[in-house]
């Protein structure tokens, strides 16, 4: 019998030069909330564990002139407990504490919500719809890509052997813009999402929509950009014809699936409500940034 | 059918005195501080030195025969001890037996352990291993080669009731139907329970309404999964710890499985994490045995959570149909329940047990109930908590609610006109003595939650239900130590913490001695005589009825060394305050002698003092409850959310009131997680698709409302201290209750399980295209 090798590097450069060693069959371990449960259910079999817990660059949150980085393993429950970050970005903070329970924040990362790549991802769609980056480093250096440009499938990832999410960058938003996120779950809480929105939404002086993101989750393979749904908002006044058309846009892009978890006529209902639900948060958000 | 009580049963008249520890919550549960400092052992916390881990290979399919089974590769991995497979166990011909609140049958309990001829469901045991390691052992599970001839399968009842349904056994021919049918089909069984003329009955009926319900199969959901640890010596014992609600029954299956003797076997049964029915039957233990016999090592096996929910018992899903007719004065003529029962893989279902309760809290003339007991390609199912009766309540109730709406009759008041009340004659049989039905009705009635104000989009739903309370063997012993303390030794599985709690309330109540110096023991199989499973709520009542023989039986024992210890006759001498005192003055001026004192003394005057009870528990008394919920619908997405919940139920007598709440609450709870969301999933090969607490869904604390409760006491006169099983009654109304409520509410009646979102909100679209974009 082979063993499983543990390891728990403390720079980037060791992590990578570990996992690249390890080639097809190591893993990246942060929080461990979905390695752990995929390890235990027989579905991942690794020879290689790579810790990346107690690389410093993956455990900071800082406050940058362009914007805010927090690293790729910081907890949920260390941005609950940041009080700047909770107030600068409420719509992340809506995906991120809907994650689990407190203890399973009190383990989950970002970074694992985004690599391990679930269509369900609570993180993921108001980070898209914030316009967040992925900083990424791997055997071939370091380059930044868009969060949604990381899953290409469940379970797929466009990152190479040996690459690590290393940090996110969200960008500081213009002022009078509000994000928020919403899923819709069977239970209330401890579930996954048959459907999940995001939408950040900016509001001229004049309270119309200057520009707004809208992306969706558990809709398709991966988190959505629904382009026709943020043109629905742009212009308007986020009033009930505008919100009607989002919610029509919003159903519009859904490509599901039918599963265990809900029927392709139910998310694609669903969507639209939520979009329409997120989109009065997001709004009342924006109002209040200018108040 | 289902267990027939004994004419030579044990029954003791109800006596009304004035309690002292009955009836009032002890300051702790005893079992509370272990249970929450982790240091209470379940079977899987269990280890002997030198210990394998067993691992079982399951069928992917849900139908297929067995062609050949290669094991070599698997024995030559190295720490692989021991490799087991249908060969190893011995076949087993047609033999019933109650497990539990269902009877089995050993011919198919040996093949729904380990397959033989056909694989018959997904996750059906087709092998076995025993390894130094888990890894190994999984491993080693890869390396068996199991040639399959995959066969067309059928999980749906309805469907498996067609004539061209796929036969799970070719043999089968239905029993309980005149003529005998000549071709074999998937209905193994047909049941009947009747009173009166069904025709005449609908014939005086001035309304008759027939409607049909679905409901999806469900697990018992319990949070420690099954785990066993055996060894089997050389001498030929097996000792076996595991995760049961019933040892004796285990230790039974296994004798009778594995063709031993019943004395050869001991079985210690670990502190349950829940049971609900579902530990009634073997699984792992055999396996186990047979492992440890062939490796001559201790080999323990825990199944994972996915083994649960594939391959050990959910209940039945059902078809059912209900016809209720009624005169436009609101009286019931008649009521007819077809009841079509998933048993899975082998026959035998909870019919000859939830039958009984179709329609027992109504005072009707002229019932028919038809139940058939269908094979599918599904787990065998077994008992969950008053099996089958939720889903019966489920059509009754909300039918009862249809035809009060219809006659425009208030939806208590309808039930408070035909409630079954002392004299009843039920549809399976006896008269009903005392109950408490109307009490709780009435209590329902003047409940504040009825007048609770609604808004937009809610509603208040109503429901009833009823369960009897199982007696049959039970066994305990009494001693009473050196120091005056008193140990008793029960028999019946705690199942919850609650029964110890109560036996030691009732033993200290009758012995006269504080709660805190009585301690209630759990029995291994070797220290007591048989016990029947705790299952049929019976826990308390028959438990409790033992306690008190024993327990009185102490006392004449006690009382002989007094007697001996003065000096004068038995009858001289009596029993007060935890005193033997003399019986009048003209026996002699004697100090009364404490319980403490006779006990430092009774190994001189004739011998320790214990007090035994060896009964077959008769008269257990029928459980009556009334639930009463408020929901709000969300009409954009079909979510149903809970906003209060009622729970009025007569106990007889609450021994440990908080803990009859607790009861209350847990059973409800299921209920609630019936009723939402929780469902069997299969796929399109007939594999299980939800086989984990992620996606079948039982309610989180934050699902469920705040709920009252409302304990209603009429004693069962057959009992001495009146008491009626709690257990399974309050599981019943939950589903009915929630489907009226969101009839109140949004004007839909959910006649298929589960009421999930998606469900509802199809309703809701289906009932109003037009609004529903609004
Ligand atoms: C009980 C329970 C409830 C849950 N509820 C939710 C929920 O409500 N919503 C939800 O979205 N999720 C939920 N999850 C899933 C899980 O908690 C989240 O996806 C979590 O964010 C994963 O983070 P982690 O740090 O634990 O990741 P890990 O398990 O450590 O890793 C996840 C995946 O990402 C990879 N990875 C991790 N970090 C990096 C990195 N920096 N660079 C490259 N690859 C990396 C790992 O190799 C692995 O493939 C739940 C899980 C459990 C056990």
């Amino acid at each position: 019998m082979t063993e499983m090798k543990y390891e728990v590097p403390t720079s980037l450069d060791d992590a990578v030069a570990l996992l690249a060693d390890g080639k097809g069959n190591a893993k990246v371990l942060a929080g461990g909330t979905d390695v752990l449960v995929q390890m235990h259910m027989d579905l991942i079999e690794p020879d290689l564990i790579v810790d990346i817990k107690n690389i410093s660059e993956l455990r900071q949150i800082t406050k940058e002139k362009d914007g805010y980085r927090f690293g790729a393993a910081v907890s949920g429950v260390e941005l609950m407990d940041h009080e700047d970050f909770c107030q600068t970005w409420p719509g992340i903070m809506d995906g991120v504490s809907l994650i689990g329970s407190l203890q399973v924040k009190g383990r989950a990362s970002v970074g694992g919500n985004v690599c391990n790549a679930s269509p369900a991802a609570d993180s993921v769609p108001a980070m898209i719809a914030a316009g967040a980056t992925a900083t990424i480093v791997g055997p071939k250096g370091k380059r930044d890509i868009p969060v949604e440009e990381i899953a290409t499938g469940p379970g797929q990832t466009s990152l190479e052997d040996g690459e690590i999410v290393v940090s996110f960058f969200l960008p500081n938003s213009a002022p009078g813009t509000g994000g928020a996120y919403q899923r819709f779950t069977p239970r209330t809480e401890m579930d996954i999402a048959v459907v999940g929105v995001g939408i950040s939404l900016t509001l001229g002086d004049d309270g119309v929509c200057s520009s707004a993101k809208v992306a969706l989750g558990a809709v398709a393979a991966t988190a959505l950009i629904a382009e026709a749904a943020a043109a629905a908002l742009v212009g308007t006044k986020v009033d009930k014809a505008a919100l009607d058309n989002l919610a029509a846009a919003a159903s519009a892009a859904c490509k599901p699936i039918d599963d265990k978890r809900g029927t392709k006529e139910y998310r694609i209902k669903v969507a639209g409500v939520l979009a329409r639900r997120v989109a009065l948060i997001a709004l009342e958000r924006a109002l209040g940034g200018k108040e | 059918m289902g267990m027939k009580p004994s004419p030579f049963g044990t029954q003791i008249p109800y006596e009304e005195k004035e309690l002292k520890v009955v009836g009032s919550n002890p300051e702790a549960r005893p079992d509370a501080v272990d249970k929450v400092t982790g240091k209470a052992r379940y079977a899987a916390d269990i280890n002997l030195p030198g210990q394998l881990t067993g691992k079982v290979l399951r069928s992917p399919h849900a139908h297929a025969r067995i062609k050949s089974i290669d094991a070599s590769e698997a024995e030559k991995l190295k720490g692989v001890k021991a490799v087991i497979c249908r060969d190893d166990l011995p076949d087993m011909p047609v033999m019933h037996a109650a497990a539990g609140e269902i009877m089995v049958n050993f011919r198919d309990v040996t093949r729904t352990i380990m397959a033989r001829e056909k694989a018959l469901f997904d996750g059906h045991p087709v092998a076995a291993v025993a390894a130094t390691s888990e890894s190994i052992a999984k491993a080693a599970l890869k390396l068996i080669k199991v040639e399959y001839e995959v066969l067309p399968h059928v999980i749906d009842v309805v469907d498996a009731m067609k004539p061209d349904a796929p036969l799970l056994h070719e043999d089968q021919i239905t029993k309980g139907v005149e003529p005998t049918p000549e071709k074999p089909s998937n209905i193994a069984a047909q049941m009947v329970s009747k009173l009166g003329d069904i025709e005449e009955g609908f014939e005086q009926a001035d309304l008759v309404v027939e409607r049909e319900f679905n409901t999806k199969a469900a697990h018992q959901g319990y949070i420690e999964p099954h785990a066993s640890l055996a060894i089997y010596t050389e001498g030929g014992n097996a000792e076996v710890w595991t995760s049961t609600q019933g040892h004796f029954l285990i230790r039974a299956q296994i004798a009778e499985i594995l063709e031993m003797d019943i004395s050869r076997v001991k079985v210690t049964p670990a502190e349950l994490g829940g049971g609900f029915g579902g530990k009634n039957m073997i699984y792992l233990e055999p396996l186990a045995i047979v492992l440890s016999k062939k490796s001559g090592r201790p080999v323990k096996m825990v199944m994972t959570r996915d083994e649960v929910f594939r391959a050990s018992g959910p209940t039945s899903g059902t078809n059912i149909i209900i016809k209720i007719g009624i005169t436009k004065g609101g009286k019931i003529t008649a009521a007819q329940a077809i009841l079509n029962y998933q048993s899975g893989c082998f026959p035998g279902s909870s019919l000859p047990l939830c039958t009984p309760t179709a329609f027992t809290r109504y005072d009707i003339a002229n019932v028919l109930v038809i139940g058939n007991d269908v094979t599918c390609n599904r787990p065998k199912v077994t008992a969950y908590r008053s099996p089958g009766a939720p889903m019966i309540a489920f059509g009754v109730e909300t039918v009862m609610d249809e035809i009060a709406e219809e006659l425009n009759i208030d939806r208590l008041e309808i039930r408070l006109m035909n409630a079954a009340k002392e004299g009843t004659q039920t549809h399976f049989g006896p008269k009903l003595g005392p109950i408490g039905f109307i009490e709780t009705l009435e209590a329902a009635k003047a409940h504040n939650h009825m007048k609770e104000k609604l808004g937009p989009n809610q509603g208040r739903g109503i429901a009833t239900g009823f369960w009897n309370t199982l007696g049959m063997e039970t066994s305990a012993t009494l001693n009473v130590n050196q120091d005056g303390t008193a140990s008793l030794i029960y028999g019946t599985v705690d199942v919850a913490g609650g029964m110890r709690t109560a036996y030691s309330q009732i033993v200290a109540e009758e012995l006269g001695i504080p709660f805190k110096k009585v301690r209630a023991i759990q029995s291994d199989t070797s220290s007591l005589g048989f016990n029947f499973t705790t299952a049929g709520s019976r826990g308390t009542a028959a438990g409790g009825m033992a306690a008190v023989k024993a327990s009185r039986d102490a006392i004449t024992r006690m009382c002989e060394v007094a007697a001996r210890i003065w000096e004068v006759e038995l009858d001289q001498v009596v029993w007060e305050d935890g005193h033997a005192r003399p019986a009048s003055s003209n026996v002699g001026e004697f100090e009364p002698l404490s319980l403490a004192e006779i006990a430092m003394k009774a190994g001189f005057y004739g011998g320790t003092i214990a007090g035994h009870a060896e009964i077959n528990v008769t008269g257990g008394g029928p459980g009556f409850g009334t639930h009463l919920v408020d929901v709000e619908v969300d009409r954009e997405t079909g979510a149903v959310k809970l906003l209060r919940y009622t729970i009025i139920q007569d106990a007889g007598k609450a021994v440990f009131p908080e803990y009859v709440k607790a009861q209350f609450h847990g059973a409800a709870v299921q209920g609630i997680g019936l009723a939402l969301n929780e469902e069997y999933i299969y796929d399109e090969n007939g594999v299980m698709a939800n086989p984990g607490f992620l996606d079948y869904r039982m309610p989180v604390a934050s699902d469920i409302p705040v709920i009252d409760t409302q304990i209603v006491e009429v004693p069962n006169p057959n009992h001495p201290y009146g008491i009626r099983g709690v257990g399974e009654v309050p599981i019943i109304p939950p589903l009915a209750a929630i489907s009226n409520a969101i009839y109140d509410a949004v004007g839909i009646r959910m006649r298929d399980h589960p009421m999930s979102p998606p469900k509802v909100l199809a309703a809701l679209d289906e009932a109003a295209p037009a609004t529903a974009a609004e």
